[in-house]
């Protein structure tokens, strides 16, 4: 590969350690007796913001009390950053385009597992109701969204990527196009042989 | 005949003529109607969800509690109980506030609050503290601005009626107190006296109180003074910075109806006291300790409870040992204000009983010290020669002066109790601006800002005496109200009248960013360091002292724990020490039993407060929240079993939920 392609999948490397420190996804909520609003932030070991006061408000309709100790993904997200981010930089120094590729295959498997994750979790969270809950309306799950908004009782509750989301997509987005540069590239430099 | 008929046209006309004049617009008193201009409600109006510009404190008076009020909606959002006893939040009840009350005469449930006067950092309100005197057993209460509730307060030995006080000096390194009656101090023989003796055993008082950073408030120094009595007090500022004043009347000393005895004497004086002088004076040690036994009561956020020093002397300065300490000028007729302009070179006087306004000048009263300018002396203290101290008069300007506050531009507001009115001056020209009437009998004014160094402006609002007739009657006893004029024109313009709390005297008003950010929303629960706190459900629990039986209890959205208590037993003491784990903002939560013989609580979030019980029938009673805090508030309640002396149900405190039942 070209230094400069190299040079960007080494950044992009780097980066993905950054979400190791930031929080990566975000659910805001929001009701007439919340103005300020409560959220929740998923960092890549731990949750953040109001979440003793979402436990609170969960009680009532026997929602699982929310803590790290649920998620095991709290243990071995962080290393699969990690391993993610050495196999970025190995890829930059050796050179390899058939590793760039790996990469991204692999970061885009990343990605939908750790979506899967998400999802899979929250449809446990919002239908895996305490029988004894004090609120119980027929049929009613409390499923929050993947992404984007949705209306759950009197709450509206939205999930947004939030830094290290943005960093994650920025990070496919910057690898898939190394990855397209260098194929045209080497296609230009074999159409220019050939003619030769 | 002609003349008959003549004489009955006459008089028919005349009558006509009469009738006419009496109802033309120029001959029918001015009512609100012909006060009030067409956009008044737009510009008072505060749309839902938004919020008032200005945060107004206004005493309460005899109900002994500080009003807070949003300007301009003139909407009242709390009444901070601060001398009175509360049953609606256990303030003076809960076993943690109890000590706020006390004093050297023991528990004092009720005061008479006058005069707010906010915290300041070079002369202008900084949003730490909001104080207010106890006028009927002397005290200073000091209210926390980020909370909102009383936070410290100090009673005021050998001084009665502290009425001239909490006014501040520009930093707050001092809040004064002076009496309103003077007495006779010192031993038991020296106080026990014959009333008639007034002229020679009578004291009044005044006392510099120093607030520390924390919020402690101790007494840094009082001065002795002759039998007057002090009426209201003002820092000096900018050019006289270093100086207060203090409005005196009484110095007929009357000691009996006073009403014509101490109105007698052409004029009462004004009394000038230079405090750095006294600071430094008690630096080098001059002052003397005397006996004056007093209460300093503090409340410790850490452990939600207040704790009481108790101080057997205080230090005095002899004003007869110290000459340059303290002079007096004299003033019309028994003045109530002694205001001082924003740079702090005049000073207004408002005799109630005068017929002009004098404004001193403090240059001139400087020229005066120095040239030894006395008309003589009252009881050894120099009084200034009235020409060489006085800037000048505003003639005329109304009836009963009480009080002036100013905007920045050079004007002042003075308000009249007797003519119902306030009057706009100009200080520099001593000009009549503009009058405006008032609805009825004005006592304070507040101008924002109005006696601070750099006046906010924009409104003027007269506190007034009487209401008679303004709003819906409600028997003999009628609410007191105020009224909001804007100053922003050359003319003031009445906006509203709105209904207050109590009696309202004087109040005070600061830009509501000075404070709304830094607003408390919850107490911390894992920095509270109540001895009975209990951080979370697992460490509540039930433990029997002899005949005391203490509770840990804690409350969350919507159940107490324990919530079922059996072993108490008639003869018992119980305190319930209830603990709120609420982390987040608006949600108390309330504590109230059956036959409690006290009040209820209602606990903060993070907060711990006790309620002493003692149960009076064997039975079972319930206890319950009172606040509604949640869709399940209905159901959050309890049971406690009352046996009876030395029988062996043995104590315990439990919580028995669905999977045990099961």
């Amino acid at each position: 590969m070209r230094p400069i392609s190299r040079i960007m999948i080494a950044l992009a490397a780097l980066a993905l350690l950054v979400l190791l420190v930031v929080p990566i996804w975000r659910i805001d909520l929001a009701a007439p007796q919340y103005p300020e609003g409560l959220y929740l932030q998923i960092f890549a070991d731990r949750f953040e913001g109001d979440v003793e006061k979402i436990n609170g408000l969960n009680h009532y309709i026997g929602m699982a009390y929310i803590k790290d100790e649920m998620f095991k993904e709290f243990i071995y997200l962080p290393k699969i950053i990690m391993v993610l981010a050495v196999l970025g930089l190995v890829a930059a120094a050796w050179g390899r385009r058939i590793l760039l590729f790996l990469g991204l295959v692999t970061l885009s498997l990343f990605g939908l597992w750790a979506l899967w994750r998400m999802w899979d979790w929250g449809y446990e969270y919002g239908h895996n109701l305490d029988p004894r809950a004090a609120i119980k309306i027929e049929d009613q799950a409390y499923q929050p969204p993947l992404i984007g908004h949705k209306q759950l009782l009197n709450f509206d509750a939205w999930s947004t990527p939030d830094i290290g989301g943005w960093i994650l997509f920025g990070v496919m987005a910057l690898l898939a196009g190394v990855y397209f540069l260098e194929i045209r590239d080497m296609r230009r430099r074999m159409q220019a042989a050939t003619t030769n | 005949m002609n003349t008959p008929l003549k004489l009955t046209g006459g008089v028919i006309g005349f009558a006509t003529l009469v009738f006419l004049l009496l109802n033309s617009p120029g001959c029918k008193p001015t009512t609100t109607k012909t006060a009030v201009t067409g956009d008044a409600a737009s510009r008072v109006y505060v749309a839902p969800g938004t919020h008032d510009e200005f945060y107004n404190f206004v005493s309460g008076g005899f109900n002994g509690q500080l009003s807070v009020v949003g300007l301009p909606s003139g909407r009242t959002f709390r009444n901070i109980p601060v001398f009175s006893v509360d049953p609606e939040s256990g303030y003076g009840y809960s076993e943690e506030t109890k000590p706020m009350l006390m004093t050297t005469h023991g528990f004092i449930p009720w005061d008479d609050s006058h005069h707010p006067d906010l915290s300041q950092t070079n002369g202008m309100p900084d949003g730490r503290w909001v104080f207010i005197n106890g006028n009927n057993t002397p005290r200073i209460a000091m209210i926390d601005l980020t909370t909102f509730r009383t936070h410290s307060m100090i009673e005021i030995p050998n001084s009665a009626g502290n009425h001239s006080s909490p006014f501040s000096t520009p930093n707050t390194e001092y809040v004064v107190a002076s009496t309103r009656f003077s007495i006779p101090v010192g031993t038991e023989a020296e106080r026990d006296v014959p009333i008639n003796t007034y002229k020679e055993n009578f004291k009044g008082s005044v006392s510099f109180v120093r607030p520390e950073a924390d919020g402690k408030m101790s007494i840094a120094f009082q001065i002795l003074t002759p039998p007057v009595n002090f009426d209201l007090a003002r820092t000096g500022k900018g050019a006289s910075d270093g100086w207060f004043f203090f409005s005196c009347y009484n110095t007929e000393k009357a000691y009996s109806l006073l009403e014509v005895n101490a109105s007698q004497r052409d004029k009462d004086f004004i009394m000038a006291v230079n405090w750095k002088m006294a600071e430094q004076l008690v630096k080098e040690g001059r002052g003397k300790r005397v006996p004056g036994k007093h209460y300093s009561n503090w409340h410790n956020h850490k452990t939600h409870t207040v704790e009481s020093t108790i101080y057997d002397d205080v230090l005095q300065l002899d004003y007869m040992e110290h000459p340059g300490l303290v002079y007096f000028m004299p003033c019309p007729k028994s003045p109530h204000g002694c205001d001082v302009d924003p740079t702090g070179e005049f000073i207004v006087g408002s005799g109630k009983l005068a017929a002009l306004l004098p404004v001193f000048s403090f240059s001139k009263i400087q020229q005066a010290i120095a040239n030894q300018d006395f008309e003589g002396d009252f009881a050894g203290i120099p009084v200034l020669k009235y020409e060489s101290v006085l800037y000048g008069e505003v003639k005329k300007p109304g009836l009963g002066p009480l009080h002036t506050e100013f905007d920045a531009h050079g004007n002042a507001y003075t308000s009249f109790f007797v003519s119902s009115e306030i009057v706009k001056w100009n200080i520099k020209d001593l000009e009549v601006l503009d009058r405006v009437p008032t609805y009825y009998s004005i006592g304070h004014l507040c101008v924002p800002g109005g006696p601070n160094v750099k006046p906010y402006g924009k409104y003027v609002i007269a506190y007034n005496k009487i209401t008679k007739d303004r709003y819906l009657p409600t028997g003999p006893e009628l609410c007191h109200s105020a009224q909001l004029y804007s100053i922003d024109g050359d003319k003031m313009e009445l906006l509203l009248d709105f209904p207050t709390v109590g009696e309202p005297h004087y109040a005070v008003a600061c830009p509501a960013e000075l404070l709304k950010d830094k607003s408390v929303k919850f107490y911390r629960i894992e920095e509270n360091e109540h001895p009975w706190v209990a951080k979370g459900e697992k460490e509540s629990g039930i433990e029997r002292r002899g005949r005391n039986v203490h509770i840990k209890m804690t409350t969350i959205r919507s159940h107490f724990t324990p919530d079922n208590i059996e072993g108490i037993q008639l003869g018992d003491t119980v305190y319930f020490h209830v603990t709120n784990l609420e982390q987040d903002w608006d949600v108390p939560h309330g504590f109230a039993i059956k036959g409690a013989a006290n009040a209820e609580l209602l606990i903060m979030p993070g907060e711990t407060a006790t309620l002493k019980w003692i149960p009076t029938k064997v039975g079972v009673v319930p206890f319950y929240c009172t606040d509604f805090c949640s869709a399940l508030h209905q159901e959050m309640q309890g049971y406690l079993r009352v046996s009876p002396r030395g029988s062996n149900v043995p104590l315990k405190a439990y919580t028995v939920s669905v999977d045990d039942e099961l």
